[in-house]
């Protein structure tokens, strides 16, 4: 990520340390991870020292320190789907990606990561790919959704 | 549009807004909540749009997106004014017939109208539909008749006009006196009493204060402030300016959750519209009056949902609790002053400036005043937001609103309040929910989660569930939490696993001890209460798990196995084509059977074979029987073997 965009975000927000998190969030939205480069530019320009920056980047879950992949899929594991089945979800998606929860594939094609609900508990239990949400799904029906994406 | 400069203005301009709309005109309204954009919203309000432009009716027809009205199980739903005529799970497909049938010739279209399960009765309005009869809305009607994105709406609706009462008819005292009257408590979790936390504000020395809404709503399973926040916005910003008035604040911060991005778009614009309009900003509405507003995005931290912790990750660090030697309404965001409600209790605030605390106190319970709402999820017919008076009894909630258990099963509990609530089993359905009453009985009425679990629900795995959550999501300053938790999740682990001990309970009811106790902030000390309640109520679970390595509700997957009964098999193949792992073997006319080396136990078999044979069954705590000998697996039809 280049140097004048993490620039234009900081200035955004007034190069005021309160808003941090608010900065880091727009980094992350923009770039998709934060990269070293980007952290220590923040830490740099608001005079924030780079291992506070680090505890917030491990702390919140909205934050990647490593690139992700083309396509996010995301599990809800909130309580109403948990009791519906989703932990069976989960494992078909483990088995159909090869990757766990947090982690993305060599070919940067699937990052996975549970979330705590995405409150459409009616439709549980839910699997959302790029934001498009697939509900009421069964084992097989989540692995024929991902063979959908390429 | 010009400034709205005193509450005269205001109402002057609701009487402009209300005389350019003609009541008897039609207006569609179409839920675009989180629920029912899932189900395919947003293309039935694009064909809506369509079909009104390409019929050129334009101008006699409104459409909108609006919040959520909470009846999510039946979504995408439609509702059409002034006849408030309501349809359900309403596809694209349908949209031409609703135009030419409901707004061109006043008729219902009956195949898209909720039919009442019970009595097979089609319900027409909305008001007709079971889910919401005993319903008593106060803080969520208006979702479904505000388009989100519209201030003019709200204002139509009688919008800020308890801003108005409370600048041009009433001294901050009075406002703060009223609230205090009121008894609101707080709707996040603890139920602090909202008068007093702002009385400590209003009487600290510091003048600069704050006041701040708590919009971020962690609880998995609650969704309530999201529809708040996403569909009528102005109410809570009502409040939230009500409520810097009261205690002599002039700055106030939405803290969102940042996994809720409609809100944080619709919250920033409805500030921009209220600035606009003169309603935020300097000088409101005349009265001298200053305030402005922050929105802060969180970043995915549970434990910031906490009062302290939200405050500290507001200054911009990591979201970490902090002692409460002082509480935060003297010393809270930079050691000032600061006043933190929920969404829903800041969305309450101007039903009581403008109803009065009289008509507050009238509704609810002795301890428990007004109405909460309940997001309803789990093994229930009827999932979605649910708003009654508080004191109305579980057993109504479940099964007179939430039309009970689907699939005929049977009702095991029902959790409430989230990650730090319990479980109440059913000989308790009586109990009326209010906060005292849920505290009671060994859970608590937390931001309003309310799961409901049916037989095939193990609660060793509920309880391992929330403490895995609860493992995940804690800061790590304190050692009760962060260690404790930890353990406990290792020990039901093992449990859920088959690998329980004697000794396991009261090792788990010992650390469970340590972290109420000694933990540092809520989430810690209410970290324990899905297990203790469990316990309590179901004790003989943990027993069978522990002892006799069965899972009684045949959930857990290491203890239990999949087993096709021979006798009722009929070689249909269903199971053996849909299985993802080729566990099974079988042929047409041959009895199918698992290989239990290679079964995954996903279930896929248990949910496929046809009802009509239900071969495949679950075992738990027994050994699986031996295959059946090759030579009788030969499946002869019953009509030929008499025959012989």
């Amino acid at each position: 990520m280049e140097i004048d965009k993490i620039d234009k975000i900081i200035d955004k927000h007034n190069c005021e340390a309160a808003s941090l998190l608010q900065i880091m969030l727009d980094i992350q939205k923009e770039n998709n991870w934060l990269t070293k480069e980007a952290l220590a530019r923040v830490s740099e320009r608001l005079d924030v020292p780079l291992n506070r920056i680090q505890h917030i980047a491990t702390f919140y879950k909205a934050f990647s320190l490593v690139p992700k992949g083309r396509h996010k899929v995301h599990i809800c594991v909130g309580t109403a789907c948990h009791v519906r089945g989703a932990t069976r979800i989960l494992d078909t998606v483990e088995e159909a990606t090869g990757i766990k929860p947090g982690e993305t594939d060599l070919d940067l094609k699937y990052s996975l990561e549970t979330v705590n609900c995405l409150g459409c508990c009616a439709l549980g239990p839910v699997m959302e790919v790029d934001g498009k949400v697939h509900g009421k799904m069964t084992p097989v029906k989540a692995a024929d959704a991902l063979k959908t994406y390429e | 549009m010009a400034r709205v400069n005193t509450p005269e203005e205001l109402n002057t301009f609701r009487q402009e807004i209300l005389s350019k709309r003609d009541p008897n005109n039609p207006v569609v309204s179409i839920c675009a909540g989180a629920g029912c954009v899932a189900s395919g919203a947003d293309e039935v309000i694009k064909a809506f749009e369509e079909e009104i432009e390409k019929q050129g009716l334009g101008a006699k027809v409104d459409t909108k997106g609006t919040g959520c009205p909470g009846f999510c199980e039946q979504g995408p739903i439609v509702v059409i004014y002034p006849e408030e005529i309501c349809y359900i799970q309403v596809k694209a497909e349908d949209v031409p017939e609703i135009i030419e049938k409901t707004i061109l010739n006043n008729e219902v279209v009956e195949r898209l109208c909720f039919k009442n399960p019970g009595t097979g009765e089609v319900a027409i309005h909305e008001s007709d539909i079971s889910f919401y009869k005993a319903q008593q809305r106060t803080v969520l009607c208006n979702n479904i008749k505000i388009d989100s994105k519209s201030i003019d709406d709200y204002i139509a609706l009688g919008g800020y006009s308890a801003l108005a009462k409370a600048l041009g008819e009433m001294s901050d005292v009075d406002v703060l006196e009223e609230v205090k009257k009121s008894n609101l408590r707080g709707r996040g979790g603890a139920g602090f009493p909202a008068g007093r936390k702002w009385e400590g504000s209003r009487n600290a020395p510091e003048p600069i204060k704050y006041v701040i809404v708590n919009a971020d709503e962690g609880d998995p399973g609650a969704f309530m402030d999201r529809a708040l926040l996403e569909g009528n916005p102005h109410s809570i910003l009502e409040g939230l300016i009500i409520g810097g008035y009261a205690i002599a604040s002039h700055e106030g911060y939405f803290y969102v959750r940042q996994e809720y991005p409609l809100a944080v778009i619709n919250i920033n614009l409805a500030i921009k519209q209220a600035q606009e309009y003169g309603l935020l900003g300097e000088n409101i509405l005349g009265s001298g009056f200053d305030f402005k507003v922050y929105v802060h995005q969180g970043a995915g931290a549970f434990v910031c949902g906490e009062s302290t912790a939200l405050m500290t990750s507001l200054e911009g660090r990591a979201g970490e609790p902090r002692p409460k030697y002082t509480r935060s309404n003297i010393k809270g965001l930079w050691n000032r002053p600061s006043v933190l409600n929920n969404v829903e209790t800041w969305a309450n605030v101007p039903l009581i400036v403008n109803k009065g605390a009289d008509w507050f106190t009238s509704i609810g319970t002795e301890s428990s005043k007004g109405t909460k709402i309940f997001s309803l999820v789990g093994k229930i017919n009827n999932t979605g937001l649910v708003e009654v008076p508080m004191g109305t009894t579980l057993h109504d909630i479940i099964y007179n609103i939430g039309g009970g258990i689907p699939d005929g099963k049977k009702f095991k509990a029902v959790q409430t309040g989230g990650p730090s609530g319990g479980c109440i089993p059913e000989d308790l359905l009586n109990l009326e929910v209010g906060f005292d009453e849920l505290t009671k009985a060994g859970s608590m009425m937390g931001s309003g989660g309310m799961i409901v679990l049916d037989e095939d629900t193990c609660m060793v795995d509920v309880a391992r569930y929330f403490i895995e959550f609860l493992t995940d999501e804690s800061c790590g300053k304190c050692v009760p939490c962060r260690e404790g938790l930890r353990q406990m999740h290792r020990i039901l682990t093992n449990i859920t696993k088959g690998k329980g001990k004697q000794g396991d309970i009261e090792t788990l009811e010992e650390l469970a001890e340590t972290a109420v106790e000694a933990s540092l902030c809520a989430l810690g000390k209410g970290a324990a209460a899905p297990l203790l309640s469990t316990l309590k109520y179901f004790r003989d679970e943990y027993e069978a798990h522990i002892n006799e390595k069965r899972c009684p509700a045949l959930a857990c997957k290491e203890l239990i196995s999949f087993y096709i009964d021979p006798d009722k098999c009929q070689g249909c193949g269903m199971c053996r084509k849909q299985c993802p792992a080729d566990a099974i073997d079988g042929d047409k006319k041959l009895i199918h059977i698992i290989d239990q080396d290679k079964c995954t136990k996903c279930g896929t078999c248990f949910e496929v074979c046809p009802s009509k044979f239900s071969s495949v069954t679950k075992l738990s705590g027994v050994p699986v029987p031996e295959a059946i000998a090759e030579d009788k697996r030969t499946i002869v039809k019953k009509a030929k073997a008499k025959g012989k």
